[in-house]
C-alpha cells in the first residue's frame, strides 16, 4: 500500500508495509501511482505534457530501484502474524487507577461526569489499591515493566492512598522482578510543593491538565462555583513542570468547537514555557454544542498544518517544543506487532474503580456492559476480555486500507463504541484528524532531516 | 545514491517480526493520550 501526499512543499511517499519513507521530486511522484499498472512506455506517453521523458525513464529507474530494494510497494504479510500473536496467553501488564470519583473542577466535556462517571463519588482505600497492585504483578507473566497510572475524577483529591501506593508497589518490586512506572493525571488544583517533590521523585510522568489560553480554558475548565480555574492553576503548573527538569511531563489540553484556532492554544502553552505539550479533540455525542463537528474538519486541517510550519520553526531556530500528536519515532518506533494489535484495552491494560472494579479502559467505567471482573476475583467475564483480545487492525474494515493503521493501531475502542455501538468500527471525524496528524508528523521529519 | 528521491531511515516493519511482540513498551493511554490511540510516537524498548 502506497500513501501519497503533498505538504508544505515536501513531496511524500509512504511505503506502508515496510514503514518506508521516501521525500521525491515532482517526476518521481507523478511515476509512483503509475509504476504497477502500466510499461515504461505507457508512463513516459502519459506524463510527457509535464516531463521530459529522459526524466521520467530516470525517475523510473529509481522507482525500480526501490521496489527491488523492498521499500516501495511491499506486500501485507502481517495478517497471519497478528492472528497467531493474539493466540497467545494475554498478560495485564497497566492499570489505570481511579483513585478518586470526585473532582473539584467541573469541566463541562468531562467523559466522568465531573468525576462520577455516572455513579456515586467515591474514594479508593489503600486496601482496594493495593489489591490492584497485587492483582497486576500476579497477572503480568514475564513482563518487567508495569504501568499505573493514578487517575480520577482528581487524583489529588485522595492523595494519600496515592502515596501509600507507591511505596508499596515499591516495596514489592525487587522481590518479584517487576519495575513500576508510575504516572499521574491531575487538574492541578491541589498541588502544593511536597506533592511536587514526592511526583517528582517517583513518577516516571505526569499529565497536567489544561486546555490552553485564559478565556478557552476557563470556559469549558471551571471550579464548581462557577469561576475560571487557569489562574489558579497556571503558575503552580509552570512551577512544576520547571521543578521536573529532564523529566517526563505533558501539559494536556482538549480542544472543542469553541476553539477550532487551537494552533493558538499549543503555542500558547510553548510561550509559557512548557516543553511538552498534548492538545486533543473532544470526544463527545454530537448534540453537544461543543463537539467537533465534520464541517469543522477543513480549518482543524489547516491549524494543524499552521502548527506544523510553526513548529518546524521553532525547532530550526532553537527553540523547539514537543507537540505529542506530531511526535513520531521512525528510526526506533513500536514493532509491527504492537502497530497493529491496538491499545492494548480490555487485555494488557484494564481500569481500576474505587471499589475494584475491572473495566477494559478508564473510558467505559460505569457501563456494566463492560464490567470485566475486580481485583479480588480478577476476570470473569471472559466474553468481553476475549471481544478485546481480536480487537486488532485487522478486524477493522475500515483501518483495511488506511495508510495510517500502523501509526494508531486501529483507533480507540471506547470512540468506536461511543459512535457506532461496537469496538470493531471507528470514529470517522477522529480517523481524519489522525490522518493528518500523521500526515504532518512525517512532514516535520523530512523537513528536520535537512539539516 | 538516488538523485530524486531521499529516503528517511525508518525502522523496517518486516524486520521488526523477528524479535517483535515482547510487550515491554509503554501502553498508548498512559502517555498522554486518554482519548484517543496514538502509537506511532512510542519508542521500542526491545533494540537489541
Amino acid at each position: 500500500m502506497i500513501h501519497q501526499y503533498q505538504n508544505n512543499g515536501y513531496n511524500i511517499v509512504m511505503d506502508v508495509n515496510s514503514g518506508s519513507i521516501h521525500v521525491v521530486d515532482d517526476v518521481v511522484y507523478d511515476v509512483v501511482p503509475l509504476f504497477e499498472n502500466n510499461s515504461l512506455d505507457q508512463i513516459v506517453a502519459a506524463l510527457s505534457d509535464r516531463h521530459h521523458p529522459q526524466d521520467i525513464r530516470e525517475a523510473w529507474e529509481e522507482v525500480r530501484e526501490l521496489k527491488e530494494e523492498e521499500t516501495l510497494f511491499t506486500p501485507d504479510i502481517y495478517e497471519q502474524y497478528i492472528f497467531d500473536f493474539k493466540k497467545r496467553k494475554t498478560v495485564v501488564k497497566a492499570l489505570c487507577l481511579h483513585i478518586a470519583h470526585d473532582c473539584n473542577l467541573a469541566c463541562q466535556y468531562c467523559f466522568a461526569e465531573e468525576g462520577e462517571y455516572h455513579g456515586r463519588r467515591a474514594l479508593m482505600s489503600f486496601e482496594v489499591g493495593k489489591k490492584a497492585l497485587d492483582f497486576l504483578i500476579a497477572n503480568s507473566g514475564n513482563r518487567v515493566n508495569l504501568e499505573v497510572d493514578f487517575f480520577g475524577g482528581e487524583p489529588l483529591m485522595n492523595w494519600d492512598v496515592v502515596k501509600q501506593l507507591v511505596q508499596y508497589g515499591r516495596s514489592r518490586e525487587e522481590a518479584c522482578g517487576k519495575r513500576f512506572r508510575f504516572t499521574l493525571t491531575t487538574n492541578g488544583v491541589l498541588l502544593n510543593d511536597e506533592i511536587m517533590e514526592f511526583c517528582n521523585r517517583e513518577m516516571s510522568n505526569v499529565v497536567l491538565s489544561l486546555d490552553g489560553r485564559r478565556e478557552v480554558n476557563d470556559r469549558m475548565r471551571p471550579f464548581r462555583n462557577g469561576k475560571g480555574s487557569y489562574d489558579w492553576i497556571v503558575p503552580k503548573f509552570q512551577e512544576f513542570a520547571r521543578k521536573r527538569g529532564s523529566k517526563s511531563y505533558y501539559i494536556r489540553g482538549t480542544f472543542t468547537r469553541n476553539n477550532l484556532d487551537f494552533s493558538e492554544d499549543v503555542l500558547h502553552f510553548a510561550d509559557l514555557g512548557f516543553r511538552s505539550v498534548s492538545v486533543e479533540p473532544v470526544v463527545s455525542a454530537p448534540e453537544e454544542p461543543y463537539s467537533i463537528r465534520e464541517e469543522d474538519l477543513p480549518q482543524i486541517m489547516e491549524q494543524y498544518d499552521l502548527l506544523a510550519k510553526e513548529y518546524i520553526k521553532r525547532a530550526k531556530e532553537g527553540r523547539g517544543f514537543t507537540f505529542f500528536h506530531f511526535m513520531i519515532d521512525l528510526q526506533q518506533g513500536p514493532c509491527v506487532a504492537k502497530r497493529l494489535s491496538g491499545c492494548g484495552s480490555g487485555t494488557e491494560y484494564l481500569a481500576v474503580t474505587p471499589w475494584g472494579d475491572l473495566y477494559p479502559c478508564h473510558q467505559f467505567v460505569g457501563n456494566e456492559k463492560f464490567l470485566l471482573g475486580n481485583v479480588e476475583e480478577g476476570i470473569t467475564n471472559t466474553a468481553v476480555r476475549d471481544e478485546f483480545k481480536l480487537c486488532n487492525v485487522y478486524a477493522k474494515e475500515k483501518c483495511r486500507n488506511c495508510f495510517a493503521k500502523y501509526y494508531c493501531s486501529g483507533g480507540c475502542a471506547a470512540n468506536s463504541y461511543q459512535f457506532h455501538g461496537c469496538i470493531t468500527d471507528a470514529y470517522d471525524i477522529g480517523c481524519e484528524m489522525e490522518r493528518k496528524r500523521v500526515e504532518c508528523s512525517v512532514m516535520i521529519q523530512a523537513a528536520l532531516a535537512e539539516n | 545514491m538516488k538523485k530524486r528521491v531521499k529516503t528517511l531511515v525508518t525502522r523496517n516493519l518486516k524486520e521488526s517480526m523477528k524479535k517483535g511482540g515482547c510487550g515491554e513498551c509503554q501502553t498508548s493511554c498512559q502517555s498522554a493520550c486518554k482519548t484517543s490511540c496514538t502509537v506511532g510516537n512510542q519508542s521500542c524498548e526491545n533494540q537489541q
